[in-house]
């Protein structure tokens, strides 16, 4: 099962750079989040959230230990 | 005139940081280039993001903001916060080790060794320079326009600054900072660069808030009854496959020699970690309320003179003065961190990928490559202001060949996903993907200035059932196929030259390989092999060997 972390992984940015073409949102500009955002722009500032916490779960199971050899050479 | 002496304190506490940054400095290359490849955690950050960040981002991204929309955020902030860390993940830690392994200073020295070739490294440097030097000049023009427009006084016809000082102030300062301080400088002046843009936005959105009557929600909601400003709250004049073609614009990032270089000047590779992960929150900070800011403007401010000024305008009208000179400052400061570390690239990539490379270490040392370096740094900088000078009513031609420059960075980047990750890539590969972006970029260019909006200029068949392949669309743009930019043929063609010329021609040597992506896998097959000859007469036992 050694490729279903790289699997899961992948598909989890994937996902992730879909989401960023919202079509749905794309002629709605209500309702206004918390009274004042239109929606399409809540969306997006919602999916910089999104792409942090990816690259947090990048840097958790994918990071490149192997070059942190290279430091100490 | 309180933010011309906010930006003036300012002025003064940079050159107060290179002074410093200059005493701590060695005279080698390593140590001027790099920071002796010393950059830690925060610092790494602060200083990486403040490499992307222009004063454009700032005032173009309201500018935008206020003539097209919220889709703005969307189409340049949002996919640049998930694709850019990306590449810093993929690619800079990579680029980040193999400076550690073998003394890379530069992209260039690392695909000439890749590559086992001096021809390909010269022709990627040739084309990064060709691409970088108007971004240079117009960084310096950028600051003039802003310095003079900040220091003129409500009325006053005449700007305190006029444009030429402001030019000459930003080249004075930006030569300062990169000639005394080099690297260790530059990264300094980041730092506050970035602190004050993370601060800023918060800031200024309050004040203005404060200061709004109604609050946001009822300009908002104004905008989005209003049919004629509708699409402002909306995406419904923004073209989805431009919306998507702005995907892989931010693959030009990791391309450009200043971010390229920043990445090997971290002092260990786990100071990528929060750089990738805070990155995306960094453009969420600035670039919201600067996007917001820019659509309120229509609704607050009705219509301006100078879209590109109304962030500006509304800090005029609604905060206290003392955060428009603190927005100013924000904006000189970001025209001179990136501008700085442009210079400071091509400084690095002449010194090191042409001076040192074609013998100037053997026959003067390497304390006469610093020397070098600084000369070459006066003298681009003063190229830099006089063409910002001369040149000042073409600054559109500087525009166009900026935006171009985003598409041939981005149009690179398969030669260095390919050199990092593909062992079968060539030489050749990467010289047809160069070719290939530098034809498009003046095959584009040279359309984009002599053909107007509705022009087609290849397409499949007649009539209304024709396809359209190449157009220019009505803002005037050169288009590709349904409305994609042309970043899209650039990146994907480039991808296809590279894969297509690698596998017609020979692979690097073994060598190479080995270097480059272990021998693991060579030692696993040769403790494995056994000559055939005496494969018969090997001790099968431990036993065997007990005479």
């Amino acid at each position: 099962m050694k490729w279903l972390k790289p699997a899961l992984l992948t598909l989890l940015v994937v996902a992730v750079y879909v989401l960023h073409q919202d079509f749905w949102n794309w002629k709605r500009a209500t309702p206004l989040v918390f009274g004042f955002l239109p929606v399409g722009l809540a969306y997006h500032a919602a999916y910089s959230v999104l792409a942090a916490i990816t690259m947090a779960v990048l840097v958790k199971f994918a990071w490149p230990k192997h070059l942190e050899d290279a430091g100490r050479e | 005139m309180t933010p011309i002496l906010v930006i003036l304190l300012y002025l003064v506490l940079i050159a107060f940081v290179g002074g410093i940054a200059f005493r701590r400095g060695k005279t080698d290359t390593e140590d001027f280039f790099l920071a002796n490849r010393s950059v830690g955690g925060m610092v790494f950050f602060l200083s990486i993001f403040a490499t992307n960040m222009t004063a454009f981002a700032i005032l173009g991204s309201s500018g935008q903001a206020y003539r097209q929309g919220i889709g703005i955020y969307g189409l340049m902030a949002s996919s640049s916060g998930l694709v850019i860390p990306l590449t810093i993940f993929f690619i800079g830690t990579r680029l980040w080790a193999l400076g550690k392994k073998f003394g890379h200073q530069t992209q260039v020295a690392f695909f000439r060794d890749r590559w086992e070739c001096d021809a390909i490294g010269t022709v990627i440097f040739g084309l990064s320079a060709i691409m970088l030097v108007p971004y240079m000049i117009i960084s310096i023009m950028g600051g003039g326009t802003v310095l003079a427009q900040i220091s003129r006084g409500s009325g006053a016809a005449a700007p305190l600054i006029p444009y030429w000082l402001g030019c000459g102030v930003v080249a004075v300062a930006v030569t300062l900072g990169v000639f005394l301080g080099g690297m260790r400088g530059t990264v300094w002046v980041n730092i506050l660069q970035t602190s004050l843009f993370l601060c800023f936005g918060a800031v200024a959105v309050l004040a203005i808030y404060k200061a709004l009557p109604g609050g946001f929600g009822h300009y908002m909601a104004a905008l989005a009854g209003d049919a004629k400003t509708r699409f402002l709250v909306t995406r419904e004049r923004m073209p989805p496959q431009a919306f998507w073609s702005y995907t892989l614009i931010p693959l030009s990032s990791i391309m450009f020699p200043h971010m390229a270089i920043m990445c090997f000047s971290a002092r260990k590779v786990t100071a990528f970690k929060q750089t990738v992960v805070l990155y995306p929150l960094a453009i969420l900070l600035i670039w919201l309320p600067c996007v917001f800011l820019g659509v309120l403007g229509v609704a607050a401010l009705g219509k301006v003179a100078d879209p590109d000024g109304i962030l500006l305008s509304m800090l005029d009208k609604y905060a206290p003065v003392w955060l428009a000179g603190l927005l100013g400052a924000g904006i000189i400061s970001a025209v001179m961190g990136s501008d700085a570390h442009q210079v400071l690239a091509l400084s690095t990539m002449f010194t090191k990928d042409i001076y040192q490379h074609y013998g100037g270490r053997e026959k003067y040392g390497e304390k006469a490559a610093v020397y070098f370096a600084r000369a070459f740094i006066l003298l681009v900088t003063v190229a830099a202001y006089l063409i910002a000078l001369s040149l000042k009513a073409k600054q559109g031609i500087f525009e166009i060949a900026v935006r171009y420059a985003f598409s041939g960075f981005a149009a690179m980047a398969p030669i260095m996903l390919a050199a990092l990750f593909w062992k079968r890539s060539t030489k050749w590969g990467a010289l047809a993907a160069a070719l290939f972006t530098a034809a498009c970029l003046l095959y584009f260019a040279v359309l984009q200035n002599s053909r107007h909006p509705g022009d087609v200029i290849w397409q499949i068949g007649h009539g209304k059932t024709a396809l359209k392949l190449l157009f220019v669309n009505p803002r005037g743009d050169v288009s590709f196929w349904n409305g994609f930019m042309t970043v899209v043929p650039m990146v994907f063609g480039s991808a296809f030259c590279m894969a297509a010329a690698s596998l017609l021609t020979k692979a690097p040597s073994r060598a190479t390989l080995d270097k480059y992506f272990g021998n693991a896998g060579l030692r696993r097959e040769l403790d494995q092999w056994v000559p055939p000859e005496q494969s018969q007469s090997v001790p099968q036992k431990e036993s065997e060997f007990v005479h």
